[in-house]
């Protein structure tokens, strides 16, 4: 038996030499993904994952671990196997998206042609 | 709180990058010297991925490691202020070592084999925790000064070049500073105290320079490996560089308490702006990192046992449907 600094494990009874079998395959259950709101109104924001059984066990596991500092109103968990993504390697299809000035508002520009009408008929 | 995982100067580095593509290789390099972060699916050399695993993993298993020696004065920290911040501490390093080995998941081992290889004594952790904290003055050395050393290296190693492991610090930092600012003030309360309080502060830290000392691992310069792992961005300085660095800030601040270290030779060279000191006894280093330290083999019986006690509980709330896949960021 340890005999510790540490009173409590004194009293646990613990083998020096004990060995124990290995932990199996989902011992430690599965992932859920962590998206955590700071205040009302902004977004959740994905912060990490926790092992979990089951949801309570998971949105309980979220709170300690990341609503442990600052400010929190809200938490949302979703198994990791739930959660469908794009892949980096495909980051190509957004490739487009910056050449399409006709969806931005900077994309109008009017006062050229307003400055150019006013100056012709004297407005 | 954490240890560093340091490198073997002796390892061969030539065979690090055998049989990887080169182009593949060469936009890998091309994105971190960029300063891109690199993500779970992303193509990696195996070489960058085993030492992240063995990194992160080391990281992940000193923070639950290291809550024991803390523990250890829970049940007897003088006042119930202390007793609560103690307990916040080690519940922090507790949830630090969960971000972890979140982070070393992506990477594809399970936290399973994580936890298989600390219980066997396969996986190290930090040297540190295979001493003992004898008094209540030695968990105050450890909040101020194993978290400091810690600091210094999670800030290095959060500007690195893997996407998970800088998250997990940069929340992992954030706590941190609590625990350097907790540890502070409990060392200042025993140093302005009476000459017992003084006199036990004086004995832990004299306890824990040779372990602080050990804290960033021997030498490392000289070696390929650990050069590549920096163009990497893996490790993120050098071990003599790290412990310059620690010696440079709190040195100073200890002496600034009128406390003493147990070395002659340490001293600030003007020419060099550097710190001269005793070179640390490396052969016990390797001892203690071998398993024999003074408390190894508790430390593992102790997280053998929880792991067993624990397990019925585990498997209860196992569910048929449980299927795990790897975590996404």
């Amino acid at each position: 038996m340890i005999k510790s600094l540490d009173p409590r494990i004194t009293r646990a009874e613990i083998e020096l030499n004990n060995s124990i079998a290995p932990l199996e395959e989902n011992d430690q259950w599965e992932t859920y993904e962590v998206f955590h709101q700071k205040k009302r109104g902004d977004q959740h924001m994905h912060v990490g994952i926790v092992h979990a059984a089951n949801p309570d066990m998971a949105l309980l596991f979220a709170k300690e671990q990341y609503g442990r500092r600052g400010q929190s109103v809200n938490i949302w968990v979703v198994k990791t196997r739930e959660v469908y993504t794009t892949d980096y390697e495909d980051s190509d299809i957004f490739d487009t998206v910056p050449e399409k000035m006709f969806r931005e508002a900077g994309g109008y520009k009017v006062m050229e042609k307003i400055n150019k009408y006013k100056k012709e008929h004297k407005i | 709180m954490y240890g560093n995982a340091y490198i073997d100067p002796n390892e061969k580095a030539n065979s690090i990058v055998a049989g990887e593509d080169p182009e593949k290789l060469a936009e890998f390099e091309a994105r971190i010297s960029k300063g891109e972060k690199i993500e779970p699916k992303d193509w990696m050399p195996k070489e960058y991925r085993k030492q992240l695993i063995r990194m992160i993993e080391q990281h992940a298993h000193s923070e639950i490691i290291g809550a024991l020696p803390e523990g250890t004065w829970i049940t007897r920290a003088p006042g119930f202020q202390r007793k609560l911040a103690l307990m916040a501490k080690v519940q922090d390093e507790v949830g630090h070592a969960q971000l972890l080995y979140s982070a070393a998941e992506t990477l594809g081992k399970s936290r399973e084999a994580m936890i298989n290889d600390l219980i066997t004594g396969k996986s190290k952790y930090s040297n540190v925790f295979n001493y003992p904290a004898f008094e209540w003055a030695d968990a105050c050395i450890i909040a101020w000064l194993i978290d400091a050393g810690a600091i210094i290296n999670q800030v290095a190693n959060a500007k690195g070049s893997y996407g998970p492991y800088c998250r997990a610090l940069d929340r992992i930092c954030t706590e941190e500073s609590f625990h350097l600012k907790y540890g502070h003030d409990a060392v200042v309360t025993l140093a302005t105290g009476t000459p017992y309080q003084r006199k036990m502060v004086q004995d832990a830290l004299t306890r824990w320079w040779p372990p602080i000392m050990h804290f960033f691992g021997p030498s490392d310069k000289i070696s390929q490996h650990t050069e590549i792992l920096m163009k990497w961005k893996v490790k993120m300085a050098s071990n003599d560089d790290m412990r310059q660095q620690y010696l440079n800030m709190y040195v100073p601040k200890i002496w600034d308490l009128g406390l003493t270290l147990p070395d002659p030779n340490l001293k600030k060279n003007e020419e060099t702006g550097k710190w001269d000191y005793t070179e640390p006894d490396w052969e016990e280093f390797k001892r203690v990192i071998n398993g024999d330290g003074p408390c190894n083999a508790e430390r593992l019986a102790v997280r053998r046992n929880a792991e067993e006690r624990g397990r019925w509980v585990r498997e209860a709330l196992k569910t048929a449907d449980t299927k795990y896949i790897v975590p996404l960021a």
